[in-house]
């Protein structure tokens, strides 16, 4: 149901920007897969959503015959849940060397690189 | 011609690996390059004396009109020979004068580079790439200014030049695509079939005053001059080839240049004759004051580029006659003195022109030179500038109706550039030789024999101008456009108004000398007046940029990354919020939708519940735990709507990412309780404000008719064309293979990425090294 | 993690795992699966094995250390790519197939290989992320 899958996309992104909010490190990480997870169903939700029609030929007919779902999204997506896993573990020991570097979970306190003078 | 200028880049890429080599006692060899080059370009005189034109055209972009056309007229004659010829002597120079420096192999590098882009400008027939050289020789040159490069003073000159500089560059692209957009060509030979059409568009003034901008910023036209003073913090070398013959000049050829495309109008005419007689004036007047040898070089320098605008504002054909003489007496004298300044500097240590004396009785050969370039620079017979400065005074006479206003300022002009030429080329050997001279030796002959050619030259030309006459400034002047009549160049006018003019500069130029003594007091007089300058504007400008981006940068990044995000994610809402709502319609066309199961309310449910879940739990296990069954439940989703393989693919992903969760959470910290309910209940508004945005966004595109002719090709032809039948694999793995190949490639970097941060340590040795501290 | 029931099991799931992952790799082209999925299950059954006897024995099992799976994955789907122009004078990437259908897998050409490619260095990846993780934890 498109309708309700919009709503639920919007609570991915919305609860994952409130991860990223946080001060902690792990909720950020959190958020990050949220938002992640959120856009991979947007562009589904986007690419229109067919029930029961999966985009692969069926048997000995080199066309397909009936309707299909779009495989183009699905092959985006497909690439960006894999790509997301090395993004996310590289983030994740990002923040295990940080923490194990500046003994501190709190993000507010990992700002001393990042500021100009 | 290309094989010319590459020949420079070349020799500096090779210097990469053969540095070492080069840097002993065969550094004297790369001189061979200019001296090739030179000897290149020469064999072209009697070609282009007879008027021929040699051009050359390779494609480069034609899609967008840039191509490599070079063209070898009389004007870039004159100056090819320059670049190359004065560049073999500094070549040579340099290796005495820097022997055995830590860097030269890097110094020769970019002289090489400076040399062939300061060819490619003088060459190119293309405006597009006669930019792309232009911009070479900014950044070499920042290079070369800025190569003392420990010293604080070196570094800011070099920042300043190239700042001013590459201002001037973006004017001259600017400048150089609306001119090519009216024309319809880049090619600037194109381009004189389309005067009128030029000079009668509305860009016309746009045009030109980018040109202009471009040209003076490179040429030390006040108000931009003040970088070229301050460029002389670079070693000698550099400063004879950037201010003698070159770099400067080159704002100056780009005038000559555009004189027949873009002159001899009113705007064209007396912007160039007003700028230049300020800039004349002015820094003629300054070298009164300076006792820096390099410093009255330097003002002298801007004077004499003044002069030559001036003369191109002028615009007649004396005038274009004067200017082009004038190129080439300015780049012997010059480049001669700033030689014998530079051996001077070398031996004696200083460049003070109080405490300098008498040194003719140390460095006899040097004095001579210093001396022929001395008698050129103030003009005095028989040397090549009293021609030059005859022809100046010929230009202004004969210009109209203010003609003795500007005689009268060119006149002002030269008896000061007389002034500060005895001053360099005479003072330092004249008198009594101080006591701690007195041990100075002659450097190595391959430090005076250079300056001793150039100054030779100097008179050479004045007492036979027949040898350039017909060989070079004739084409020049024919190159800009003037085709009248024969070029006669003499020295010997017989008695006129002319030598009456050329006898009162002399005399009250030489009683100047005698009367006016450099002192340090006017000096630091003078400085005091700095606050008003334009060098001075110009760096408060900076520091109050510089100010204002700190506060700027201090305000928006300062560390807090929950404050990037939210600010981006602020704006974001704004802007797309104030859109969506003046847009939306809000159509829900509920018959489009797929129906809904209970299976997919069940699947909506525990989705929502474990996003909640994982959002306000207190314990790290658990939302690890709700984020595995979030990511089943998109699993289940992908299940229904028909993708098996992104359902298999979430699956397995949802495990890994969980393994490598529960690996790592245990050895971070447990949760903190680290703000306060203000700051979460602004950041849970922000928050649902950008979901809802995005949902209704979601919606809009929902409503709009879909478009999938390629989703159609790829399942058409999935297994006609790639033999499978799984079309999201057969894209993966055909149709886009070279995105999944990147792909796999972004994924191995993330994975050594991640072993490096983990097993990779920096040793104790490293640590000291990079000076990095534990 | 070393409970008896687990060990046990994971003995005989690695195998049967290993033999699943590549049958997901194969049918690819045809149903649902290939080189990604394939790939990752690998990885699970390796990562199972190692939480079942431990990091030191999966290690052992291997033989080579995981990273290695990623050049050399990276080179075979390179190669792939390449093989059209040697063989046909294609341009890169170009998709080409032997004459006759294998039966189970179907057509083999570039494409296969490529995922094979796609196959080595997601395990690759996989392994050598969680591998290097658990051992510095």
């Amino acid at each position: 149901m498109e309708f309700i899958l919009a709503i639920l996309i919007g609570i991915f992104y919305a609860s994952g920007l409130y991860m990223m909010l946080r001060r902690s490190l792990v909720k950020l990480i959190i958020g990050l897969i949220l938002i992640g997870n959120g856009a991979n169903l947007l562009i589904f939700l986007l690419g229109r959503i067919t029930k029961g029609l999966p985009p692969i030929i069926p048997g000995e007919s080199p066309v397909f015959l009936k309707a299909y779902a779009d495989p183009i999204p699905q092959a985006l997506i497909l690439t960006a849940i894999v790509i997301s896993f090395g993004l996310q573990s590289f983030a994740i020991v990002l923040v295990k060397r940080a923490y194990s570097v500046v003994k501190t979970d709190d993000l507010d306190q990992m700002n001393s690189t990042d500021q100009f003078s | 011609m290309l094989a010319a200028i590459l020949l420079g880049f070349l020799f500096s890429g090779l210097l990469v690996f053969t540095g070492k080599f080069l840097k002993g006692r065969w550094a004297v060899l790369s001189a061979s390059i200019p001296f090739v080059l030179f000897v290149y370009f020469a064999q072209f005189i009697g070609r282009v004396s007879s008027g021929e034109i040699i051009s050359q055209h390779i494609v480069w972009v034609p899609s967008m009109g840039i191509d490599l056309r070079f063209v070898l007229d009389g004007i870039s004659l004159i100056f090819s020979l320059m670049i190359t010829g004065i560049g073999f002597l500094v070549f040579l120079y340099t290796s005495a004068y820097l022997k055995n420096h830590e860097y030269l192999d890097r110094f020769y590098g970019y002289l090489g580079i400076f040399m062939g882009a300061m060819l490619g400008i003088v060459l190119s027939d293309n405006v597009l790439s006669l930019f792309i050289f232009w911009e070479l020789t900014s950044i070499s040159s920042f290079f070369l200014i800025g190569f003392k490069n420990k010293e604080e003073s070196s570094r800011k000159s070099a920042v300043l030049a190239l700042a001013i500089t590459g201002f001037g560059g973006l004017f001259l692209l600017a400048g150089a695509l609306i001119l090519g957009s009216v024309a319809g060509t880049f090619t600037i030979s194109e381009m004189l079939s389309s005067k009128e059409l030029i000079a009668n568009s509305p860009h016309y003034i746009i045009i030109v005053a980018f040109i202009f901008i471009a040209a003076f910023t490179k040429s030390a036209q006040f108000p931009f001059h003040f970088w070229l003073p301050g460029a002389m913090k670079a070693p000698t070398p550099v400063s004879t080839y950037l201010h003698s013959a070159t770099m400067v000049k080159a704002g100056v050829y780009l005038l000559l240049r555009f004189t027949p495309v873009l002159g001899s109008t009113e705007f064209w005419n007396s912007t160039l004759i007003i700028v230049g007689s300020i800039t004349m004036l002015y820094a003629a007047m300054h070298t009164l004051f300076r006792t820096d040898l390099k410093g009255i070089l330097a003002y002298s320098t801007i004077s004499a580029l003044g002069i030559l605008v001036f003369l191109i504002g002028l615009g007649t054909k004396e005038a274009l006659l004067a200017a082009c003489v004038f190129i080439l007496v300015h780049a012997l004298y010059k480049a001669t003195l700033f030689l014998v300044t530079g051996i001077i500097d070398h031996e004696t240590g200083s460049r003070d022109i109080t405490m300098l004396s008498g040194l003719r009785k140390v460095l006899f050969p040097v004095a001579i030179a210093g001396f022929l370039a001395a008698i050129s620079f103030a003009g005095i017979p028989p040397s090549f500038g009293f021609l030059g400065k005859e022809l100046i005074y010929e230009s202004t006479l004969h210009y109209g109706n203010s003609a003795i206003l500007i005689t009268a300022l060119a006149i002002i002009t030269n008896i000061l550039l007389l002034y500060s030429g005895f001053l360099v080329g005479i003072k330092p050997f004249t008198g009594k030789l101080p006591e701690r001279f007195s041990k100075v030796h002659m450097p190595s002959f391959l430090m005076w024999i250079p300056p001793l050619i150039l100054a030779i030259l100097c008179i050479l030309f004045g007492i036979f101008p027949s040898i350039i006459q017909e060989s070079l400034i004739q084409p020049a002047v024919t190159s800009l456009g003037e085709n009248g009549g024969e070029v006669h160049l003499k020295l010997w006018h017989g008695f006129n108004t002319i030598l009456a003019l050329s006898a009162i500069t002399i005399g009250i130029g030489v009683l100047l000398y005698f009367l006016i003594k450099p002192n340090k007091k006017v000096e630091t007089a003078i400085k005091k007046l700095e606050f008003i300058s334009p060098k001075t504007m110009t760096e408060k400008f900076g520091n109050g940029f510089y100010y204002f981006s700190t506060l700027w940068t201090n305000y928006f990044q300062n560390g807090y990354l929950r404050h990037y995000v939210s600010t981006i994610i602020l704006f974001l809402v704004g802007v797309m919020g104030y859109t969506l709502l003046n847009n939306t319609r809000y159509r829900l066309v509920y018959s489009s939708f797929t129906a809904l199961t209970i299976y997919e309310v069940i699947t909506f449910v525990i989705m929502i519940a474990g996003i909640l879940y994982t959002v306000f739990t207190k314990s790290r296990l658990a939302a690890v735990a709700a984020l595995g069954i979030v990511g089943l439940t998109i699993s289940l989703i992908f299940v229904y709507y028909s993708a098996p393989d992104l359902a298999m693919t979430q699956f397995s992903i949802d495990t890994l990412t969980v393994i490598l969760f529960v690996l790592v959470l245990y050895r971070l910290p447990k949760y903190l309780n680290l703000s306060d309910i203000k700051t979460r209940i602004k950041d849970g508004v922000l928050s649902i404000a950008f979901g809802g945005l995005i949902s209704i966004l979601a919606l809009e595109v929902l409503a709009e008719p879909q478009g999938s002719e390629i989703s159609e090709f790829y399942a058409e032809n999935a297994y006609l064309l790639a033999k499978g039948k799984n079309v999201v694999n057969v894209i993966l793995v055909d149709f886009r293979g070279i995105d999944t190949f990147m792909e796999i490639t972004v994924l191995t970097i993330a994975a050594i990425g991640v072993f490096a941060l983990l097993k990779l340590r920096m040793t104790a040795k490293e640590r000291i090294t990079t000076g990095i501290k534990k | 993690m070393k409970t008896i029931i687990l060990k046990t099991a994971s003995n005989y799931l690695l195998p049967l795992l290993m033999l699943f992952s590549f049958f997901i790799l194969l049918r690819g082209h045809y149903l649902p699966g290939g080189g990604f999925v394939g790939g990752l299950i690998a990885a699970i059954a390796f990562v199972l094995h190692a939480f079942a006897n431990g990091l030191e024995n999966t290690k052992h099992l291997i033989r080579i250390h995981p990273g290695f799976l990623m050049p050399v994955g990276l080179a075979l789907a390179f190669t792939s790519g390449l093989a059209p122009i040697f063989y046909a004078g294609l341009p890169f990437m170009t998709g080409i197939w032997f004459p006759e259908p294998l039966s189970v897998i179907g057509m083999v050409g570039s494409a296969l290989f490529f995922d094979i490619g796609v196959y080595l260095v997601v395990i690759g990846v996989s392994l050598t992320i969680i591998f290097t993780i658990t051992e510095s934890a």
